[in-house]
């Protein structure tokens, strides 16, 4: 070979291995799931948390994997993710549309609402014809016959909130919308703390249709049922 | 000749005695060492004091530092003495006088190595099991167990990624908890719903495999108020390294009122648990997945990922 077609081989080399690893960096490392910040949307000690659990992810290559989407504050378009920023010392009033039909849990301890304002969620059930049924405060919904469909916890700030079932045909095409199809709103508030940090969030039922008794694929995935909740301080 | 070489027949060293200089040093040495090691480094080897179980393997560390000690400052000696008597001075090319070896300290060392590695073979065997299975889960029946009346029985129950702690002396209540009173002997049942973890609760010196559908049996005697960590020990899957929390160690008046307030707190929640048992049955989950599928309810079974999906994670 001669001396410019191995410097050109060389440097071919050189090339791929490069852009190989700016790949690896920018696709699996430095990508991810956008974060919505709500710091800016905070007013008098409060800030308002908008997301939605659905049964399926149309959106990703992913479709049967359940997932939570969360509002875009700036421009009220649900987008896929699980990481939000909120500040620190404040209420964080979260509504939860729930999208997906019931899923059991291993663990009833999961069905009762913990760490939030009050030690209630307030539920509303809205089937497809957009009927609501009066807004109930609950502590408690049972994981095994049908209640629940997701949780929300954050377990280090110790909070858990059960995620009513929807009752009825589900959403097929994810975001979903509240238009003919049945939801659960599901509202709580807790307080963020006064130092700054990421806490992790995820689902506490099996959800997951993984491979090992509910607990992988979606449930471990961030952008599907696991996030992470920055708190800006 | 060169003026440094030393004339035949002449010793190539002073008459210093270089035995006697070492092991005079090596004597003064662990003599300022080991009181260092046992008096001010000792307290702060893990895991600390918290607990009997933790108590008991700090001492094991205090003496095996205590007894690696000697050998490990005997070691930097001889090389330091090597290095500053025994260096070869410049143009000195002659060389080394011929050993042989020598019979008695081989004998001795291979005597004394013997010995001390036997007998730390016999101690460790001894602190494997004292005291009361030194903090190790022993299975479902334990062989050393913690005497006396007054034990707190407390399930700790593993779940991708999170620790919760029945208490069946008070209703079974369960909780994301862990509080422990001071002075007062704890049986600990370390069990899974899902996969395999390992519940380490460092400060207390425990560490038991919790395994679904086994019934691992752990002992301890908190020893001092305080925190404790608790982290899973065993891969459960990608949150693995998230799985930890915080318990606690209080004095048993204000146990027994944190425990008395939480059983009240947690009624209606614990109304709906299963009853109190040393396992949980995983597959009543799929089984539940089953029934609600069958009875026109949609959402996950928390099965096995089945071959009908296209998507495999």
């Amino acid at each position: 070979m001669s001396l410019p077609a191995r410097v050109t081989t060389l440097l071919l080399a050189l090339v791929v291995v490069v852009a190989g690893a700016v790949f690896v960096v920018l696709h699996y490392i430095g990508g991810g799931p956008p974060w919505e910040n709500y710091v800016p949307k905070a007013s008098g000690g409060q800030v308002n948390v908008i997301m939605q659990t659905d049964a399926q992810t149309s959106v990703t290559d992913h479709p049967d994997w359940v997932s939570y989407f969360i509002q875009n504050p700036q421009t009220g378009a649900w987008d896929h993710t699980t990481l939000f920023q909120v500040p620190a010392n404040t209420r964080v009033n979260v509504t939860i549309y729930g999208f997906d039909g019931a899923t059991p849990g291993r663990n009833q301890l999961w069905g009762a609402v913990q760490g939030a304002i009050g030690g209630t969620s307030t539920v509303t059930q809205v089937d497809a014809k957009g009927h609501a049924s009066p807004a109930t405060a609950t502590s408690t919904l049972s994981t095994w016959n049908g209640d629940v469909q997701h949780t929300f916890q954050i377990a280090g700030l110790d909070l858990n909130v059960p995620i009513a079932a929807a009752n009825g045909t589900l959403c097929t095409s994810s975001p979903c919308t509240t238009q003919g199809n049945p939801y659960s709103i599901n509202k709580f508030s807790f307080m963020t703390p006064a130092q700054g940090g990421i806490f992790r969030w995820n689902c506490e039922i099996p959800c997951g249709l993984a491979f090992l008794y509910g607990m992988g694929g979606p449930m471990q995935s961030l952008g599907y049922m696991s996030g992470e909740m920055q708190v800006v301080s | 000749m060169s003026a440094e070489t030393p004339a035949a027949g002449t010793p190539a060293t002073s008459e210093r005695n270089d035995g006697r200089n070492i092991a005079v040093s090596w004597l003064i040495l662990c003599a300022i060492l080991e009181p260092l090691v046992i008096l001010v480094l000792g307290p702060h080897l893990p895991p600390g004091a918290m607990s009997l179980n933790a108590r008991s393997q700090q001492i094991d560390n205090i003496v095996l530092t205590a007894l690696a000690t000697p050998v490990v400052a005997g070691v930097l000696l001889y090389f330091g003495y090597a290095l500053v008597f025994w260096r070869q001075k410049e143009g000195d090319d002659t060389d080394g006088p011929p050993i042989h070896g020598n019979t008695k300290i081989q004998i001795g060392w291979i005597a004394a190595t013997s010995a001390i590695v036997l007998s730390l073979a016999v101690y460790g065997t001894v602190e494997l099991i004292a005291p009361a299975g030194a903090g190790a889960g022993e299975g479902p029946a334990p062989v050393w167990k913690l005497t006396g009346s007054n034990v707190l029985e407390v399930q700790v129950i593993g779940q991708q990624w999170r620790w919760t702690y029945r208490y069946p002396q008070f209703g079974g209540m369960e909780t994301t908890q862990l509080v422990l009173p001071e002075g007062r002997a704890v049986e600990f049942h370390v069990t899974s719903i899902d996969v395999i973890h390992s519940f380490w609760a460092y400060q207390l010196g425990v560490k038991a495999d919790a395994n679904p559908q086994v019934d691992n049996v752990a002992y301890t005697t908190p020893e001092h108020l305080g925190q404790f960590t608790v982290r899973c020990a065993e891969l459960c899957g990608i949150w693995h390294g998230a799985m930890y929390d915080y318990g606690k160690v209080l004095s048993a008046a204000d146990f027994q009122q944190w425990a008395a307030s939480t059983e009240i707190q947690l009624a209606s929640v614990t109304k709906l648990l299963p009853p109190y048992s040393n396992t949980y049955n995983p597959d009543v989950v799929p089984q539940l997945g089953k029934a609600l599928t069958s009875a026109g309810l949609s959402g996950a079974g928390g099965n096995y990922y089945g071959p009908q999906y296209s998507v495999q994670p």
